[in-house]
């Protein structure tokens, strides 16, 4: 029991960081990546756009 | 012909109104009887209602677009905001009785139906999912419309989605008076119940899903996305926390697979998402649809938005455990959750930053529109208790706060200031939108509702802020010879005068509820009607 939870722990810890931090940079770079500026200045006029 | 959607509704609208009145026939159970009931007769009035109208329009399909531009559904979305201001007033009627029970025992009149343990769920059930549930149902509905700029699918769908979750509110509610509940907090509905609202929410997600897949506009605006996350997760939640195992189909007891702490976990798992999803992305894809619209300018970044989104939604599933300190729950986990809950403050943050810089430029007409100044409120009650959940969380802190009033008083900050003021914002807006109306018929009556409302819960949250901190602090006193110096019953006469100050703070809230259904209602009946052709689309006001 107490080394499952040791197991557990140690890849959560370690993996279960690294995971999040390339999950969060990947988010990053899509949301401020220069190339997409246009697409989003253009989405964030979706609501006056309506017929 | 009959469509295949109103073919497969009406028969499966049959075997429901039959089956229900087997259970009705067959069971010893008063309330699984009057619910069986009530399913037979909706049931058995819906399939007459697909039939009627059926025939009322000869079967011809509806049309997706007139003129060229597109036949948004809006009856539905009608149905939900009304049914919203309803439940509402129910909601916080219930709440100011309950509050008044707390300080005067003898208003709970001895019966077995108005007892406090009854009301009070019906009490959170009716302002959450009832008043919230039908508010994120209509602007979702309204919003993933206009933002895809298509009709939503389906001839019944629409209004099987809205009316069946209604039944749904009133077969939980009417439970909660009678007795049936699986005393899970926020999840009381018996199993019946349970398992109807998810078809419902089931139905719910295919329709949203299927408006997306219909767009016209090819990006979906992250308002949609907020609105996605809190169907996909609630169904999720519901699903697993509801896991239960009926006596028998003939009543309304049943049991759930979990066992233990492992069913405490489940439970505040399920709890807290219900706060951070139900609560918090369905309400701010309200704020990142209606305070741009309201303010008329794009929001403030919509690449944070981006970042708000994703980091809200994958932070805020693991801050379950916070609920759990000092229990049977391993500490490891419980410290996880806090420290979850910590990160939030990023997310939390960054999201109100840009709802409120959605202002910038135009912060004066916080001075002559009380529907933003509303909006922005309640963003910065978001804020604010979003500041003070994470702290709360911790451990240290929570020793002192759970199980007080503080705990009270932090989640109205948030249910009254954040969840109410954006979905009255969203109502204000909304409603003459919907009619076709110029105007709201009165904005002073909404600066009324404002203030009344802001001092309301100025006086609730300080109120139960002094209260929970007292009687924290009582709890935990001991005198020199290391006995405990208060009984418990000194801290209950200590929290009377706050009791009071907190039904009072109540009571304003709800006066302001009430002149905000007066406005709406003379909004429908004798509103301004709005001119054929209004601004042409897609202009943008200029900074005044």
């Amino acid at each position: 029991m107490n080394e499952t939870y040791t197991a557990v722990a140690a890849f959560a810890q370690t993996w279960g960081l690294i995971y999040f931090m390339i999950l969060f940079g990947v988010i990053l770079a899509y949301a401020l990546w220069p190339k997409n500026r246009e697409k989003f200045d253009d989405a964030a006029k979706i609501p006056f756009r309506e017929d | 012909m009959v469509s295949l959607e109103e073919g497969g509704f009406a028969i499966f609208l049959v075997l429901l109104a039959f089956a229900c009145l087997i259970v009705a026939g067959k069971t010893f159970d008063q309330v699984m009887a009057f619910h069986a009931g009530i399913g037979a007769l909706v049931a058995a009035v819906s399939v007459f209602w697909i039939f009627k109208n059926y025939f009322d329009d000869g079967g011809e399909p509806i049309p997706q677009e007139i003129d060229g531009k597109p036949n948004y559904n809006m009856g539905p979305v009608k149905f939900g905001s009304v049914a919203a201001m309803v439940w509402g007033l129910a909601g916080f009627t219930v709440g100011l009785v309950i509050a008044l029970q707390l300080a005067f025992p003898a208003l709970n009149f001895d019966l077995p139906w108005t007892n406090f343990g009854r009301m009070r769920p019906l009490h959170t059930s009716a302002v959450i999912f009832a008043f919230g549930g039908n508010v994120l149902l209509a602007t979702s509905m309204y919003v993933v419309q206009r933002t895809s700029r298509v009709r939503m699918p389906g001839k019944i769908l629409p209004w099987f989605v809205i009316v069946g979750y209604n039944v749904f509110i009133v077969v939980a509610g009417t439970g909660y008076l009678l007795g049936a509940t699986q005393s899970k907090e926020y999840a009381e509905p018996e199993w019946y119940a349970d398992l109807w609202l998810t078809i419902v929410w089931v139905c719910y997600l295919l329709l949203f899903l299927g408006t997306l897949w219909k767009r016209k506009e090819p990006h979906i605006y992250v308002a949609n996305w907020f609105y996605l996350a809190f169907i996909v997760t609630i169904a999720m939640l519901h699903i697993t926390n509801n896991l239960t195992i009926p006596v028998s189909v003939y009543s309304t007891k049943s049991y759930i697979v979990w066992s233990g702490v492992q069913d405490a976990m489940v439970q505040w798992w399920y709890g807290h998402n219900a706060v951070g999803f139900f609560l918090t992305a369905g309400f701010l894809a309200i704020m990142y649809y209606f305070i741009p619209k309201r303010a008329d300018r794009p929001v403030y970044s919509y690449r944070l938005s981006i970042v708000h989104f994703w980091a809200l939604i994958f932070i805020y599933i693991w801050a379950g455990p916070h609920h759990l300190h000092y229990t049977a729950l391993p500490q490891w986990a419980s410290t996880l959750g806090a420290t979850f809950s910590i990160i939030l403050w990023m997310p939390s943050w960054g999201g109100m930053i840009n709802g409120l810089m959605t202002l910038s430029g135009a912060w004066d007409k916080l001075r002559t529109d009380p529907v933003l100044r509303m909006m922005v409120v309640s963003v910065a009650f978001y804020g604010m208790s979003t500041f003070e959940g994470p702290l709360m969380s911790l451990r240290s802190v929570n020793s002192l706060s759970h199980y007080t009033d503080w705990t009270i008083g932090h989640v109205h900050s948030g249910a009254l200031g954040w969840v109410g003021y954006i979905s009255f914002g969203a109502l204000y807006c909304l409603i003459p939108w919907l009619w076709n109306k110029k105007n709201l018929y009165s904005l002073r009556l909404v600066d009324w509702h404002f203030w009344l409302s802001t001092i309301g819960i100025v006086l609730y949250i300080t109120s139960m802020w002094v209260s929970g901190i007292m009687q924290g602090l009582m709890w935990r006193a001991y005198d020199q010879l290391g006995f405990l110096e208060y009984s418990f019953v000194e801290t209950v006469e200590a929290m009377h005068p706050f009791y009071i100050i907190r039904a009072l703070g109540g009571a304003l809230f709800l006066l302001g509820a009430v002149i905000m259904a007066y406005n709406l209602w003379m909004t429908v009946r004798h509103g301004e009607a709005e001119e054929a052709e209004a601004t042409p689309a897609g202009s943008l006001a200029p900074a005044e």
